[in-house]
């Protein structure tokens, strides 16, 4: 002990416990800023919850009305976009985990797909806004739901291929070995291995889209009245929230923050089952 | 144990001596002829020019050095090998009169007649049960009650059976690392095939878990063609008929295990066997 120079031992100490203050400091500000956002959202949004909220539609400005339009046009639009990008995702991810592998192509789809992965949802609304809207020559929640379908693809193109490319090769070759067919060996045992990763990601990218807005004021817009016509324009939470909470009528204003806290639960509630799906995963291995 | 597995670990006789092959030797045929065979990793030459027999009924093992070959040899077997691009094989393999190396082989049909058990057991993500019908249902169409005989006489046949019969519904996952190869054994008897290759089956078990495969290995001859990778070489001498030695590539001796084991007629299988180097 005596040979240790203890100076350099004291020096490594505090600055030691230097970083962890720090460390403390920087993950309380976040948890603080976050249960902040969530009180807030819960203090203006509960006192909002009625009946109402779920039975009528957007009301014009000094009336009373719920969400109902709203509601159903993000559940929509968001269920189409999920159907839409989640089979395409889906097959992508598993032809660069399975058959592409290390190819230029798979290497190729996956830079571009990353690239997809960060646009700013703006832009997607943008290009949705050209390519259907401009053609159909009006709004419309095929667009909404295909622009949302836009941002899920990605998600789960990648996390497709990560959790397939955690399955072990040695499942593989005892899969090919009995005599199956690669397309066996890739439905019957590597998703069945992969599942609850492959559900996990499906899960964070409805999550994902539920909240988004730019990409749905370019193609969905909004409505004022309850519309099951895809082919129209179609109401939905968060242009809704956009709008409202701009706008200077109180019962706006308070519709607002219920839509918002009701797409807040919603996204909450999907992460936590994200989460404790792909705990168990982890618990099963 | 159970009525099909009548001998336990403990009075088994023929563990600890070299079996005698002599004694049914007019009727040993050739299953799989191995004929000047070379492999590449790329453009590393894995195997240099193998030939030797492996014969029906027989259980034949391959004992070397690490990175020898022999594991790579067992995978050409049933064509394992395709699954990775760069790998190629050269030379012949005959079974039962066909060279299994021609590209036009269909080589799921080959792999449902050859099967193959690994290092690592590889249970299947799904209950116990459906890891056995899996492969069964490959290929056949077979009612409930059937597939479930088939299950049954494939678990009873891996001397799993009794520890399991009570919870077929259940995760293969869940079950020990032994049992879990015997499952993997047993799912590979239940497609039926001729020929089994069993690739270091038991270099991840616990010695009472090897004892168990061994003696599997051993009634499992009387159906099977078997061929076996092993690190072990008193494994080797306990279970096999015959035995060939690899070195760097290259096929060293091949011959009855006792002769092997007692009289090797290469210097270099002497020394290995005795331990002077690998």
């Amino acid at each position: 002990m005596q040979n240790f120079d203890m100076s350099r031992y004291k020096r490594r100490r505090r600055v030691s416990s230097l970083l962890m203050i720090g460390s403390w400091f920087a993950a309380i500000t976040g948890l603080a800023i976050l249960g902040l956002i969530l009180f807030t959202l819960f203090w203006r949004g509960v006192g909002g919850l009625n009946l109402a909220v779920f039975t009528e539609s957007t009301p014009p400005p000094g009336a009373a009305g719920g969400l109902l339009n709203a509601i159903y046009g993000s559940v929509m639009m968001t269920v189409l976009g999920t159907a839409l990008g989640t089979p395409l995702g889906i097959l992508a991810g598993t032809w660069m985990a399975e058959y592409g592998r290390n190819s230029r192509l798979a290497t190729t789809i996956r830079f571009i797909n990353d690239i997809l992965l960060s646009a700013p949802s703006i832009v997607i609304g943008l290009f949705v806004y050209e390519v259907m809207v401009v053609t159909m020559g009006h709004f419309s929640a095929w667009a909404g739901g295909c622009a949302l379908a836009l941002l899920v693809l990605p998600v789960v193109v990648r996390t497709t291929e990560d959790m397939l490319l955690l399955v072990p090769d040695g499942l593989r070759e005892a899969a090919s070995a009995l005599g199956s067919p690669r397309w066996m060996v890739i439905s019957r045992v590597c998703y069945r291995a992969a599942k609850a990763g492959m559900i996990t990601g499906v899960l964070l990218a409805v999550a994902r889209v539920t909240g988004e807005t730019a990409p749905l004021l370019f193609t969905a817009l909004n409505n004022q009245f309850m519309s099951t016509d895809m082919n129209a324009p179609m109401a939905n939470l968060p242009v809704v929230i956009f709008q409202f909470a701009l706008s200077p009528y109180p019962e706006w204003q308070q519709l607002a923050w219920t839509a918002a806290l009701l797409i807040t639960v919603t996204v909450l509630i999907l992460n936590i089952v994200a989460r404790a799906l792909s705990s168990s995963r982890i618990k099963k291995d | 144990m159970n009525e099909s597995a009548p001998m336990s670990v403990g009075t088994q006789r023929p563990h600890l001596q070299p079996r005698d092959p002599m004694a049914n030797r007019a009727a040993l045929t050739e299953k799989i002829s191995v004929r000047d065979v070379r492999f590449y990793y790329g453009d590393f030459l894995a195997l240099k020019g193998i030939s030797m027999p492996i014969y029906d009924k027989k259980v034949t093992a391959l004992i070397g050095p690490s990175g020898c070959g022999k594991s790579t040899l067992l995978r050409i077997f049933n064509r394992m090998y395709d699954l990775y691009p760069k790998q190629r094989a050269e030379g012949e393999i005959l079974f039962e009169g066909n060279n299994l190396l021609d590209p036009k082989q269909d080589l799921n049909l080959l792999r449902a007649r050859v099967g193959m058990v690994f290092q690592k057991p590889t249970p299947f993500p799904m209950s116990i049960y459906d890891n056995i019908a899996f492969g069964i249902r490959l290929y056949e169409r077979v009612p409930k009650s059937e597939l479930d005989d088939r299950v049954e006489t494939a678990l009873k046949r891996g001397a799993l059976w009794d520890e399991v019969k009570d919870k077929l519904n259940q995760s293969g996952l869940g079950l020990s690392g032994g049992q879990q190869q015997r499952l993997c054994i047993a799912r590979s008897i239940a497609v039926r095939p001729d020929v089994l290759l069993l690739d270091e089956p038991t270099s991840a078990l616990d010695p009472i878990a090897t004892a168990k495969v061994e003696e599997l290995i051993y009634q499992l001859k009387s159906d099977y063609t078997i061929c076996i990778v092993t690190h072990n070489m008193q494994q080797a001498a306990r279970v096999a008929d015959f035995t060939a030695f690899m070195y760097l590539g290259e096929l060293i001796e091949f011959g009855e295990t006792s002769q092997v084991f007692t009289k090797p007629k290469q210097p270099k299988t002497e020394d290995y066997i005795t331990g002077r180097f690998g």
